[in-house]
């Protein structure tokens, strides 16, 4: 029978959460690392006993573990995250410029195309891409000394780089996004960059039709057809159907347009979830009822999915990396919260259950199927 | 042959470098921050960049340096550690800063 493993960075640790395909009684492993936050943790495509973490503290910096065992024993690989060249200067808060810093890494893309190559999006904000399973890391550069490098300016989580796509057949395309510069695509591996942002409209900024400034919270697209890309904006939720080149609003009768994660079914490219949040400012479920939305349609028409979520004084929030997908015939969708908890659908979202209920505050969510 | 210079590090850092109570380096030539850390890093390679930046070989500014009830922390790095440390009978105290409320 076929397994499943659920990887849960937390604020202090990492666990590692396993069942197999009926996915109903579930093996805790963890923490890992204590005390540590783990921002990403995420298995390759190809071998999923490799698994990689980023491990990072305000006192001791950025660690990356890889696990060749599916995440029983860990080794340290190179955290040397160094920027090519004069790193140069962004925008900060008050519109003064600051030189680029390393603080941490967000989000670990193995590839789907090499087992040896990993690539990391850190803050601020930068591509890496290792070739050797994390032991070296060289940036990206072209991403970085795009013109525009110089009006990029952080979100208020940081200038992080934190969604990474990769083409299914075409190694040499990628998608990345950045808090606040917003989404770039590359067709030739990574060394020059175009900005994806037309169509994106954001309050925030002076500029509406700017190259860049959009706050692009997530992006997620389905193998099975890589032109659709999916975005969870700061506010809306948008669709391209042209691989970025224009993005049009799907936020359609959400209870609330703004959120974190997006994630699309692993057997319908056009079914599509999101975890609508009151606001900027309130970073909690609408009415405090934790509801996913799922549209069957690719965008605009949304059902609120609610059996086996509190649906009464709710007011955790969910993460940009904290809801994932599993391959699985009967699709599982898992999400983790601030509050600790991990849900778990097994048909593609219609009922929930809490797999675990007291983790430390949930920082992201991969899933591996096994087979 | 010189003494053993004794090391404590936080608990974070000796649970990855899979060690318990002190770490006992040799340190060729003067025993300074500077090369108690290159030894120590060159021992347990998995702190390299948790004690100080991989780049600047600065000390991240959360962590401190005791020994001797003195904080070294603001010393020059090349500055001689103090006599009690080089003769291992006081160790070199890497700390996590107190931060965090």
């Amino acid at each position: 029978m076929a397994g499943t493993r659920v990887l849960v960075g937390t604020r202090k640790g990492a666990f590692v959460l396993t069942s197999d395909e009926r996915r109903t009684d579930w093996k805790v492993d963890g923490p890992h690392f204590p005390g540590w936050e783990i921002y990403h943790m995420k298995g390759s495509p190809l071998n999923p006993d490799r698994i990689y973490a980023s491990q990072t503290s305000g006192w001791f910096g950025q660690v990356i573990q890889r696990s060749d065992d599916g995440g029983v024993t860990w080794e340290t690989v190179d955290n040397d995250f160094g920027y090519d060249g004069v790193p140069g200067e962004h925008q900060w808060y008050d519109g003064s410029l600051r030189p680029w810093e390393f603080h941490r890494v967000w989000h670990l893309e193995p590839s789907l195309h090499d087992v040896d190559t990993v690539y990391a999006g850190v803050e601020d904000a930068a591509l890496f891409k290792s070739t050797d399973g994390g032991t070296s890391w060289d940036e990206l550069s072209g991403l970085r000394q795009h013109g525009t490098g110089p009006q990029w300016q952080p979100g208020a989580g940081g200038m992080c780089l934190h969604t990474i796509l990769q083409h299914p057949t075409d190694p040499d395309t990628l998608y990345v996004a950045i808090s606040a510069a917003g989404a770039f695509r590359t067709t030739d591996g990574g060394s020059t960059w175009q900005p994806i942002n037309k169509g994106l409209r954001s309050s925030e900024i002076p500029d509406q039709d700017s190259e860049v400034g959009h706050c692009v919270h997530r992006i997620d697209m389905h193998p099975s057809n890589p032109d659709v890309l999916y975005m969870q904006k700061h506010w809306d939720v948008m669709r391209s159907d042209d691989a970025g080149d224009a993005w049009h609003e799907v936020s359609g009768n959400l209870p609330s347009d703004f959120g974190f994660p997006i994630a699309v079914h692993a057997h319908e490219p056009e079914t599509v979830y999101v975890v609508p949040i009151t606001s900027d400012s309130h970073h909690f479920p609408v009415d405090g009822k934790l509801r996913v939305y799922r549209s069957r349609t690719g965008g605009d028409s949304w059902e609120p999915l609610t059996e086996g979520l509190p649906q009464s004084h709710c007011y955790v929030n969910v993460l940009r990396d904290a809801m994932a997908v599993d391959q699985h015939e009967s699709c599982g969708i898992y999400f983790g919260t601030s509050g600790g908890q991990v849900y778990s659908s097994n048909d593609s979202g219609d009922t929930w259950a809490p797999i675990v209920r007291d983790l430390p505050a949930v920082l992201s969510v991969e899933v591996q199927t096994l087979s | 042959m010189s003494p053993s210079v004794r090391v404590t590090l936080p608990p974070n850092l000796r649970a990855m470098a899979r060690v318990h109570g002190e770490v006992l380096l040799e340190v060729p030539g003067e025993v300074t921050q500077r090369s108690v850390l290159d030894a120590l890093e060159a021992e347990y390679p998995m702190l390299l960049g948790t004690i100080r930046d991989r780049r600047t070989a600065r000390r991240r500014p959360f962590v401190r340096f005791f020994a001797c009830q003195e904080d070294l922390s603001h010393d020059e790095p090349d500055a001689p550690l103090p006599a009690r440390v080089v003769a291992g009978e006081e160790p070199f105290m890497v700390v996590g800063a107190m931060a965090g409320g």
